[in-house]
């Protein structure tokens, strides 16, 4: 019994709990923007990764190997180690203007460049889910090789992609806390403040709360679009 | 043939060490109907997809309205503009609807505009009947549906070569006559047509010839008449017996 008291008076003291919570809210903010900003940056460039990817012919040989260069160091490296790389490497080559950036912007880029690499891997599964019938239905109309990708192909794969998309989102959303490192004051490291000038561990727990709080939004969304979808594509007729 | 629309010139084709076509010669004028019968596996597809380049052939020559195939100077998406072609699995785009499927081509393709494309696609719709499934998702539709749908998705970009490939082969036997009617008017209007087919009666109809393909050749060719009331092939005069049978116990 004691040992329990102790637990919920260490992590869960409810006075401590709601002194925390500015702080660390404060710091949750800064989470949210990097993590918006990087969800709309990576899906962009991976989805362009994943296109340069499947690029056909000779010609795009040196573009394909490039992306796969990439995927293959990004998801390759921790991304503890590409954070110290950019927010601390990038201002150390004392290159006016991306060496003067706040380590917020370093934190997203290093977000950004791990998880498109991710990202893109799961397009690419994505696009190469799609029946090849359905590339040469059309094709056989006349359509381009851009143009059925981009009408037929992209649209059909990344409808097919959306759960582990946002798997990947909600791992990025929680790696925004990684970012503290290269001292981001984020809602972890704001947490860790308070504890240390409180002497005890609520403000973990707050912050920890703050996360959940949009990450199970999140799971329901998914299942909501997964479900949608579903209904619409569940007859063709192979 | 003088001035044939299609010519195929002794083309052969393998699939790794597998020959799938073996020096076929073929030629059809424009307003023919041409049949192509066989057993699976026999090339028809193959021959097929081989017409609008789905498939590149490695011997031998086709050239379609006077432009050779094997150049390497063919604009490929201008040829595929020409020549219409429908699967048996009929491949409609399950995240458009039924409308936008039937306007992708004129749209895209065409570069009709919004308005335009729609027209074209409510005027092919509605002389299908199927007017009132524009803004369905094609799985809403049944599979004889499905495939009306794709024949004027095809017919939307005025093509002057269709190519049927067993378009009939995966639907249920009552949903058959409804797309072999949509076939039967196209004839009457005069497309040049190629047309893979088991359905050995309609083939007699409509064709101005039938082509027996064996082992990725043309073993026989001839008038429906011909083929079909006298072959002189042993091969042709079995297969046809053994899809007579196959028809009497259905």
């Amino acid at each position: 019994m004691h040992a329990l008291h102790q637990v919920l008076h260490t992590f869960f003291n409810p006075h401590s709990f709601t002194l925390a919570m500015p702080d660390v809210w404060a710091g949750f903010q800064v989470n949210l923007k990097m993590m918006f900003i990087a969800e709309a940056l990576v899906l962009v460039f991976a989805l362009m990764v994943a296109i340069v990817r499947g690029l056909p012919g000779r010609g795009a040989k040196p573009l394909r190997a490039l992306a796969i260069a990439y995927t293959d160091f990004f998801r390759g490296t921790p991304i503890i180690l590409v954070t110290f790389i950019v927010g601390f490497g990038l201002p150390g080559l004392q290159l006016g203007f991306i060496s003067n950036r706040s380590f917020t912007v370093y934190g997203i880029i290093a977000l950004t460049l791990v998880y498109t690499a991710y990202v893109s891997e799961v397009f690419r599964a994505g696009i190469e889910s799609v029946h090849p019938s359905q590339r040469s239905a059309a094709r056989s109309l006349g359509l381009s090789y851009g143009q059925a990708m981009r009408y037929v192909v992209i649209p059909q794969a990344v409808r097919r992609v959306i759960p582990p998309l946002l798997n990947d989102f909600v791992g990025l959303q929680k790696d925004t806390a990684l970012v503290s490192v290269i001292g981001v004051a984020e809602a972890a490291s704001l947490a860790q403040q308070f504890s240390t000038q409180n002497g005890d561990f609520p403000s973990y727990v707050v912050a920890a709360v703050f996360f959940i709080l949009i990450t199970i939004p999140l799971a329901r969304f998914t299942d909501h679009l997964v479900a949608q979808r579903e209904q619409r594509e569940r007859a063709q007729a192979f | 043939m003088e001035n044939a629309f299609v010519q195929v010139q002794g083309v052969s084709k393998w699939f790794g060490d597998l020959q799938v076509l073996d020096h076929v010669d073929l030629a059809v004028a424009k307003h023919e109907v041409v049949c192509l019968i066989g057993a699976s596996g026999s090339g028809k597809s193959t021959l097929l997809r081989c017409l609008n380049m789905l498939e590149r052939i490695e011997k031998g020559d086709i050239v379609v309205d006077g432009q050779s195939l094997t150049s390497g100077k063919v604009d490929v998406n201008a040829l595929r503009r020409k020549i219409g072609i429908v699967f048996q699995a009929y491949n409609l785009f399950p995240h458009m609807t039924v409308l936008q499927n039937v306007m992708l081509g004129p749209r895209k393709v065409r570069s009709l505009s919004r308005d335009q494309s729609e027209t074209i696609a409510h005027e092919l719709l509605q002389k299908i009947g199927l007017e009132s499934k524009a803004h369905e998702y094609p799985d809403r539709l049944s599979g004889g549906q499905q495939q009306r749908v794709a024949i004027v998705r095809a017919l939307a970009m005025e093509p002057e070569l269709m190519l049927l490939d067993e378009i009939t082969s995966a639907l249920d036997p009552q949903l058959v006559s409804e797309v072999l009617q949509l076939v039967r008017g196209l004839t009457e209007v005069g497309m040049t047509m190629i047309i893979a087919t088991h359905e050995m009666g309609f083939a007699r109809e409509v064709a101005s010839k039938v082509c027996f393909l064996d082992g990725g050749r043309i073993l026989e060719e001839g008038t429906p008449e011909q083929i079909f009331t006298n072959p002189t092939e042993l091969r042709t005069r079995s297969f046809l017996a053994r899809v007579l049978d196959a028809e009497k116990m259905a």
